[in-house]
């Protein structure tokens, strides 16, 4: 175990990918360690949105590759890349919406279970894989809107679900696109919290794009900046934040756009 | 769960109204024979049958995978040319109608596999467009290829004795009922009807079946979560062929004849569409009703529109309104207004009302 806590659990190197003649990642190298969590930070179109879909497999690298656990997984399908244990939520909120609030948390339970395939058994006689979703819906204080269909939940409600989602698949890698986007001041604090007793595990990897300041002073043992696709800044959260880069490429826009605000 | 819950997989109707429907659509099927006696009541039953199976199995792809094929009719003539040519042939027996029956279910089942590995990775209407060109090009193959499926005057042949119409089950009639071959074919028909039914029930309601409804919502997220959604689509359009082909040679056995217009005619695949989207998508109960409905349309409509039209002789216009070549007419405007006032179909529209309570 000792060997494996200095080996990075996931690692890119050189990722690129072009849209066009645009450069949306540009040549990002960088190794994540279980146990950490990394907040990468960065303006509206710096790239971070697209790193995790390379990441996680939604979009496919123009160069450069993925390790995860060591292992090359840069042309493997999302799926596959899920069941080795990355976990994603979605910054744009992605549920299945006729289905109820339960059965999309179900679903995860049940991809995490491997037993899709069964098609003679009744979804409705796995108790355990139920009770199980009903254990992460409760994590997220979701409870009492169990059996009403996801897209009657209201947005912080979404969100919620989204990362009892993610819980419910036990990654081995969390990546949360800032899930707190659009939720109200008082449903935060359920959202942190949950991420804080993710990190209190001591095992997982959590890699979080948050735009909130204190929320990544708060949660982040470590922070990245992307800037134009590039990876610009990377080190302890103070001294990042402090960073003559981050002052001009991150919080300089943020200024301005608050001035157009 | 009681054995009652249990057998339906737990897919309770979801409506007083549609209880009642579906407990006396099964009664009614169950003593067909002997509630509308007579060769083309059991006819019409028997087509309801298919028609129930045909329907349920092709809301597997539409209703819950949320796959629109076109090539539904040519799995249903797979199986139907399955048992239509060993018997055509001379090998009269039911070795020749179970081996025929396996050939056109594995057909069925290799051809669905190659359509979708081939192109369920592109865009639904891209997919679509593909099973209506191979839908076209099967119903042409079987015109085209004579010796073996007879082209266009399709084949016909003799059942085993007990299904033939000369068969008698007991030398005196029950309730009045003679009980001939054809009742016996009725209720191959029924039982395999029923079976079927009840296994569509279990795979919606199966861990298998829940994936193929979060595929149909948001197949990008069931990607995220980690299942492969081209295995699921691809595995969901077999099965649904599989259980087509099986339809198919049901109506094989009825007509004791298969050609490319029982079978394979696009104008079938509108049928089992209609069915679908009358009954209420991704429920299966509502593809069994809306078989019901476009089946009794078919054979009825005329006739009644017949009545109408005698009836309303004195009067000016009504009479030709209602003649019964425009009852093609009549099936359309019933479609629009069902369509209409029911957008969910009828099962959908019933369940809508039982939630808001």
């Amino acid at each position: 175990m000792s060997g494996s806590a200095l080996a990075p659990i996931l690692e890119t190197r050189g990722l690129s990918i072009r849209f066009g003649g645009q450069i949306a990642v540009d040549q990002v190298s960088c190794a994540f360690h279980s146990g950490t969590l990394t907040a990468i930070v960065g303006p509206n179109g710096a790239g971070k949105t697209t790193y995790f879909n390379l990441i996680s497999g939604q979009l496919r690298a123009t160069s450069g590759d993925v390790f995860l656990r060591g292992a090359r997984i840069t042309g493997m399908a999302a799926p596959l890349r899920a069941r080795r244990g990355l976990g994603r939520a979605f910054q744009l909120t992605n549920l299945f919406p006729d289905l109820t609030v339960l059965e999309n948390v179900r679903l995860a339970v049940q991809a995490r279970a491997g037993i899709g395939l069964h098609a003679l058994g009744l979804a409705s006689d796995h108790v355990d894989l139920i009770e199980r979703a009903r254990f992460y819906l409760n994590r997220v204080r979701l409870t009492p809107r169990a059996d009403a269909a996801a897209a009657a939940l209201n947005h912080g409600d979404q969100r919620k679900l989204e990362v009892a989602i993610l819980l419910a698949l036990e990654p081995a890698v969390f990546m949360f696109d800032e899930p707190t986007a659009g939720m109200s001041v008082d449903e935060v604090p359920v959202i942190l919290d949950l991420i804080e007793a993710i990190k209190a595990d001591g095992d997982k990897t959590i890699l979080l794009v948050e735009h909130k300041m204190d929320v990544v002073r708060r949660l982040a043992d470590r922070v990245i900046v992307l800037h134009q696709g590039a990876l610009v800044a990377d080190g302890e959260p103070a001294e990042v934040v402090a960073s003559a880069i981050v002052q001009e490429a991150y919080l300089g826009v943020r200024r301005s756009e608050a001035a157009h605000g | 769960m009681r054995f009652g819950a249990r057998l339906i997989s737990g897919d309770k109707p979801g409506h007083p109204v549609l209880s009642v429907l579906l407990i006396a659509l099964l009664v009614a099927l169950a003593g067909a024979p002997f509630f509308f006696p007579g060769t083309r009541s059991l006819a019409v039953a028997s087509q309801i049958c298919i028609f129930i199976v045909l329907a349920a199995s092709y809301d597997i792809m539409l209703g819950y995978t949320g796959i629109v094929s076109f090539a539904h009719t040519m799995f249903f003539g797979m199986g139907a040319y399955g048992v239509a040519i060993p018997l055509a042939n001379g090998w009269v027996g039911w070795d020749a109608i179970l081996l025929g029956t396996v050939g056109g279910v594995l057909l069925a089942v290799v051809v669905a596999i190659g359509i979708g590995l081939l192109s369920l990775r592109v865009q639904a209407i891209f997919f679509s467009m593909v099973t209506l060109a191979v839908a076209s090009f099967a119903q042409l193959l079987a015109t085209q290829l004579r010796g073996i499926t007879g082209g266009e005057d399709g084949l016909t042949f003799s059942v085993p004795r007990v299904l033939s119409p000369a068969f008698r089950l007991l030398a005196q009639p029950l309730f009045g009922v003679r009980l001939d071959g054809r009742v016996m074919t009725y209720y191959l028909i029924f039982a395999v009807t029923l079976v079927l039914f009840l296994l569509m029930l279990r795979i919606a309601n199966s861990p298998f079946g829940s994936v193929l409804k979060a595929i149909r919502e948001n197949g990008f997220r069931a990607e995220a979560l980690g299942y492969r959604t081209v295995v699921y689509r691809t595995l969901a359009g077999a099965l649904s062929a599989a259980i087509a082909a099986v339809a198919g040679a049901l109506m094989a056995l009825l007509l004791r004849y298969n050609g490319p217009d029982t079978t394979l005619s696009f104008s079938i695949m509108v049928d089992i569409l209609l069915m679908v989207v009358i009954g209420g998508m991704g429920t299966l109960y509502g593809p069994a009703l809306g078989a019901v409905v476009i089946v009794l349309a078919q054979y009825y409509l005329q006739p009644a529109m017949q009545a109408l039209s005698d009836a309303t002789a004195g009067l000016p216009l009504l009479p030709a309104i209602f003649h019964p070549d425009r009852w093609l007419l009549w099936l359309g405007v019933l479609f629009v207004l069902i369509v209409y006032f029911f957008p969910a179909g009828i099962v959908g529209s019933l369940r809508g009302r039982a939630r808001k309570g």
